[in-house]
């Protein structure tokens, strides 16, 4: 592609955010508040050393559920059960996890295989509804995040909840001591912060592994031509069920990661107060990452950015809530701008190759 | 005659067998709560908002364009309509939540039409933003106001009246109590007369002004769309939009109104749900029912009084969960005796392992029904949820889509 094509499509992702931030202004104007103050607040907290060590471990999760989003998105299937799948595989991980004990790498290893096998069989339900039944993904995965919920209570409850304890709230036995995931605090010298995930470098190799397996495999090849040219892939021998079972598998492998970055790092047990809303989180940042390993991490990035540092607003009395509806107008906006700006490309291309026709 | 039941029966037998075995389980006292007019009353009341989402599915889609943000818009509806119900009334929450829920119907329209992005992109990113948008109204309007949270609205001022038909339901006529018709038809529990009494004893007794003016949009959205040159036009985009364009149809203006309506619908989707039933708006309150709304518009193959009897089912199911969680105990021995009659259907087709998978479920089922009284409260809560996966299993084969459904259309573009 040419630079000025280039310059092009990153200048969407700014204009939109710049978009986002100017209509929160409005808004915040409207309620009384002052939006340069109120934004100058946030970033000033949000830079801090503290704040920077929590927006890293909060983008960990953010961005794995990204990537399992975006797997599905190559091929234009819309896995909108990350939230259920990561939160099924969180619980059957955590308890199993918590059953015995070995050496650290291994035990985190199997807790990992644990999750991603469970998760992928949960995203198989929907897979196998798409092409025996014929229902619509994003119904049957919507649905499944429904009935993962109830399922989850009642195993929290009534199956994984720890034996002979006098805590109120149900929750599964803690990790013993060999699955939990060493923090990179000593690697970084950050002695005097709280703990920085160790499932950081998971991370990273997950965004390696989906780039490799998007672009650089048959099956990612598979996946991207059924995304652009359903039909074109189809004659051209791809046997379209297969792949969206493949697909919907792999979706619900990567979302099984989701929940171990908390779970290995700070919470050591399921418990009620488990973080959701990752999958959604998901969705967004693969909309505004375009499904690339690069652009996801900027936007998990971002919206843990925005996340953390909006935690300050209460204080100030501004209501913290104002950062949904940024995220929410960033999303909004750049799926728009990306649209325009991809017709923008589609149609500068046409005409650059008319050119050289005539020449 | 004869022979015309018989294939009746046949096509039908996935409707017809739960439907005699419900009948019959509900003879049993402990499973009785499946049938009263009790039960259908909630019923309809919980079918409503879902019988309105998929109304709103119908209209968006059947201009071509897929609206997965009904959920979304629902949750708008709840806002306003709590929002408006607390400051003016009952009926003005109603409309203020229709035109909240119109508003998010705009944005979609204005992205997928004017933008022409991906049309499940696009609802996506409502249902995000609405979730969102939801959150921060409530949380600035209701700040200093009592019994608020901020997940929650104070609770709505003034209600919607309701109104029992006389002589058929005992309905009061100038205060005197009239006879109850089908109410002594259900007291003498005839089988499946009495059922049917309870049935229409449901429509009848207690319904809120609400419910029948959401009724009323059925056979309304049917003459709109497949009686009147404005339907024919939406309808004709969602076919075919380059030759609408030909015959001098405004395209892009079909789509908008298509949209916006179906966020007006689903606005009154949720506004039913706050100003019908709890009051208040709570977060999550919605629950999917704007997916299962689309699951009913599905089920209902894009015909109204379809959409109608597909939210009754989900309703219904939903109703059970509410009502009596014991009732739904009752439903583990007719899904197995249901999976036998799969087993011997498939046996007579000889597809011999899906007998062999529909008989160990239904042995499972059967073995569950017999080692319990009841179903985990976990599981009664997803009823409605399972409910739309099987019975879209069993119903999706037959539907016929728009023709250009989900697909961009820019002026001037072969599509």
């Amino acid at each position: 592609m040419k630079l000025r094509l280039r310059i092009a499509s990153f200048s969407a992702p700014l204009v939109a955010l710049s978009i986002a931030f100017g209509l929160s202004s409005l808004i915040l104007l409207f309620i009384g508040k002052d939006p340069i103050e109120t934004f100058r607040i946030m970033f000033e907290y949000g830079i801090k050393g503290k704040s920077i060590v929590s927006i890293i471990n909060r983008s960990i999760p953010l961005y794995i559920s990204a990537i399992a989003v975006a797997v599905g998105f190559k091929m234009g299937l819309f896995n909108i059960g990350v939230e259920g799948q990561y939160l099924v595989a969180s619980l059957i991980a955590a308890f199993v996890g918590s059953q015995f004990s070995i050496i650290t790498p291994i035990h985190i290893l199997f807790i990992i295989i644990i999750a991603v096998a469970s998760s992928a069989m949960w995203a198989a339900i929907a897979g196998y509804l798409k092409v025996k039944k014929g229902i619509h993904e994003v119904i049957s995965t919507i649905m499944l995040n429904y009935i993962g919920t109830g399922l989850i209570a009642y195993g929290l409850t009534n199956v994984f909840d720890e034996a002979g304890s006098d805590y109120e709230l149900p929750r599964t036995p803690e990790l013993p001591e060999s699955g939990k995931m060493p923090a990179l605090n000593n690697l970084f010298r950050l002695e005097d912060l709280q703990d920085l995930h160790g499932f950081l470098f998971v991370a990273i190799v997950v965004g390696i592994f989906y780039y490799w397996l998007v672009w650089k495999t048959t099956l990612g090849f598979d996946l991207r031509i059924t995304g652009a040219n359903p039909v074109a892939a189809k004659f051209s021998g791809i046997n379209p069920n297969r792949l969206i079972i493949v697909a919907m598998v792999t979706s619900g492998g990567f979302a099984g990661l989701v929940g171990l970055g908390p779970l290995l790092g700070y919470f050591h047990r399921f418990t009620i107060d488990f973080p959701t809303g990752l999958g959604f989180a998901g969705i967004a940042v693969a909309l505004l990452g375009r499904n690339h390993p690069f652009g996801m991490g900027i936007g998990a990035l971002l919206f843990a950015f925005l996340e953390r540092s909006s935690q300050i607003l209460d204080l100030n009395d501004v209501p913290k809530e104002i950062e949904r509806m940024l995220q929410a107008f960033i999303l909004l906006i750049v799926v728009v701008f990306y649209e325009i700006i991809r017709r923008f490309i589609v149609k500068q291309q046409v005409k650059d190759a008319s050119k050289k026709v005539e020449t | 005659m004869i022979k015309n039941i018989y294939s009746f029966i046949l096509k039908r037998y996935i409707v017809i067998t739960p439907l005699l075995l419900v009948l019959i389980v509900a003879q049993r006292e402990e499973y009785s709560q499946l049938t009263t007019s009790g039960t259908f009353g909630s019923a309809i009341r919980l079918a409503i908002p879902i019988m309105l989402a998929g109304l709103g599915g119908l209209f968006s889609e059947k201009t071509g364009v897929v609206n997965i943000g009904l959920e979304g818009m629902m949750i708008m509806g709840t806002w306003f309509g709590a929002w408006g119900g607390f400051t003016y009334g009952a009926w003005q929450g109603v409309f203020i939540g229709m035109l909240g829920g119109a508003l998010f119907g705009l944005i979609h329209a204005i992205a997928t039409v004017s933008f022409q992005v991906d049309h499940i992109v696009s609802g996506v990113a409502i249902n995000i933003l609405a979730a969102g948008v939801a959150r921060f109204l409530n949380v600035i309007s209701f700040e200093d106001v009592a019994y608020a949270s901020s997940t929650a609205s104070p609770r709505i001022t003034g209600e919607i009246g309701k109104m029992t038909v006389p002589f058929l339901a005992g309905g009061p006529i100038n205060d005197e109590e009239t006879f109850n018709l089908f109410g002594s038809i259900e007291n003498l529990d005839i089988f499946l007369i009495s059922d049917f009494a309870g049935f229409i004893l449901g429509f009848l007794s207690n319904i809120s002004y609400l419910t029948i003016f959401a009724l009323a949009i059925v056979p309304f959205s049917l003459i709109i769309l497949w009686h009147t040159p404005i339907g024919l036009q939406m309808r004709s985009v969602g076919e075919y939009p380059t030759g609408s364009e030909s015959l001098g149809v405004n395209v892009y203006l079909m789509k908008y109104i298509g949209v916006t309506i179906s966020g007006a619908l689903s606005g009154l989707a949720g506004a039913y749900l706050v100003v019908g039933g709890t009051g208040i708006y709570l977060e999550g309150q919605t629950g999917g029912r704007g997916f299962i709304g689309l699951a009913s518009m599905l089920f209902g193959n894009y015909k109204p009084f379809g959409i109608l009897m597909g939210s009754g089912l989900f309703g219904f199911a939903d109703a059970l969960q509410l009502r009596s969680p014991q009732a739904v105990h009752g439903l583990l021995i007719v899904i197995s005796i249901f999976l036998f009659v799969l087993v011997l259907k498939t046996l007579f087709e000889k597809k011999y392992t899906q007998s062999l998978i529909s008989l160990l479920f239904s042995g499972a089922f059967l073995i569950w029904f017999l080692n319990s009284t009841t179903i985990p409260n976990q599981f009664v809560y997803f009823t409605p949820h399972i409910t739309t996966l099987i019975v879209l299993s069993f119903a999706n084969q037959r539907i016929k889509l728009p023709e250009k459904i989900g697909v961009p259309y820019k002026k001037g573009e072969l599509n």
